[in-house]
């Protein structure tokens, strides 16, 4: 559980470091190791799958798709600089406070939360691929939905 | 690590405080990409939240594919925004949210 807890710590700062960092370049470094961190913890529980998944998409593919846009944005992100720089500090130096703040008072704070009693269950694979068959319809659907929305966003107008 | 009560709620507190740093991110950044970056850590704390609750009851396997399935959602979100995202620069020349403000049609 130490180890979880101090994972999990370096997690929050990696995410406090990306929303406060300047450059979108390392705030999307910063995203990544919280899907990094975030997948070490999903092992830790036991969930192999979802921490594989986590692991291979949002370490992977997610941060890829962040650095693509910052990079086909370059000109725009270059231009608005010099008026981030100046209204940055004052809108996200509370954010820290605000963290540390709300931690201190979570750790006191007796949330009430019931939890049920541990069942007996069939294994991942069993769970996934027969007792949630329709998930994966839905799946399918959503990923279509997205490509085709890509290929509508890209699509060229009539000359 | 062991499953529980007491692990949900020390979970539960970083859940709290990710949720925090995506809602701040999202309401108080004007760029369209930091608006995103705060969408993905409520993602983030939304899928440690939902595997905190299968630990703690005992059905990691269960909240397995759900997990994917909410991994998956957010891949699509994003992969969709960062599209937009890049079409609004493109079109007004800006990353800021208050361009969107003038989209018609």
């Amino acid at each position: 559980m130490a180890l979880t807890v101090v994972v999990l710590s370096v997690m929050v700062a990696a995410a406090l470091w990306s929303v406060v960092t300047l450059t979108m370049l390392r705030a999307a470094i910063g995203l990544a190791l919280v899907s990094v961190l975030l997948a070490v913890v999903l092992f830790t529980m036991g969930a192999t799958l979802a921490a594989v998944f986590e692991l291979s998409v949002g370490a992977g593919l997610i941060p890829v798709l962040f650095v693509s846009v910052v990079s086909l944005t370059r000109r725009q992100q270059q231009e608005e600089r010099p008026m981030v720089r100046r209204i940055y500090f004052r809108r996200f130096w509370p954010l820290p406070l605000v963290l540390l703040a709300a931690g201190i008072a979570l750790t006191f704070v007796h949330l009430p939360i019931a939890v049920a009693p541990p069942v007996q269950e069939g294994g991942p694979r069993a769970i996934f691929w027969v007792s949630r068959r329709l998930d994966l319809f839905g799946q399918v659907l959503i990923v279509v939905a997205g490509a085709l929305g890509i290929v509508v966003l890209f699509k060229e107008g009539p000359k | 690590m062991t499953g529980g009560g007491e692990s949900f709620l020390l979970l539960a507190v970083f859940v709290i405080l990710l949720v925090i740093e995506g809602l701040y991110c999202l309401i108080l950044s004007i760029n369209l990409l930091r608006v995103l970056l705060g969408l993905e850590l409520l993602t983030k704390g939304v899928t440690l939240a939902i595997a905190a609750a299968g630990f703690a009851s005992g059905r990691i396997a269960s909240v397995q594919p759900l997990i994917i399935t909410v991994i998956i959602i957010e891949t699509v979100v994003v992969a969709v925004a960062s599209g937009l995202i890049v079409a609004i620069a493109r079109r007004h020349d800006s990353l800021s949210v208050r361009v969107t403000r003038k989209l018609k049609g």
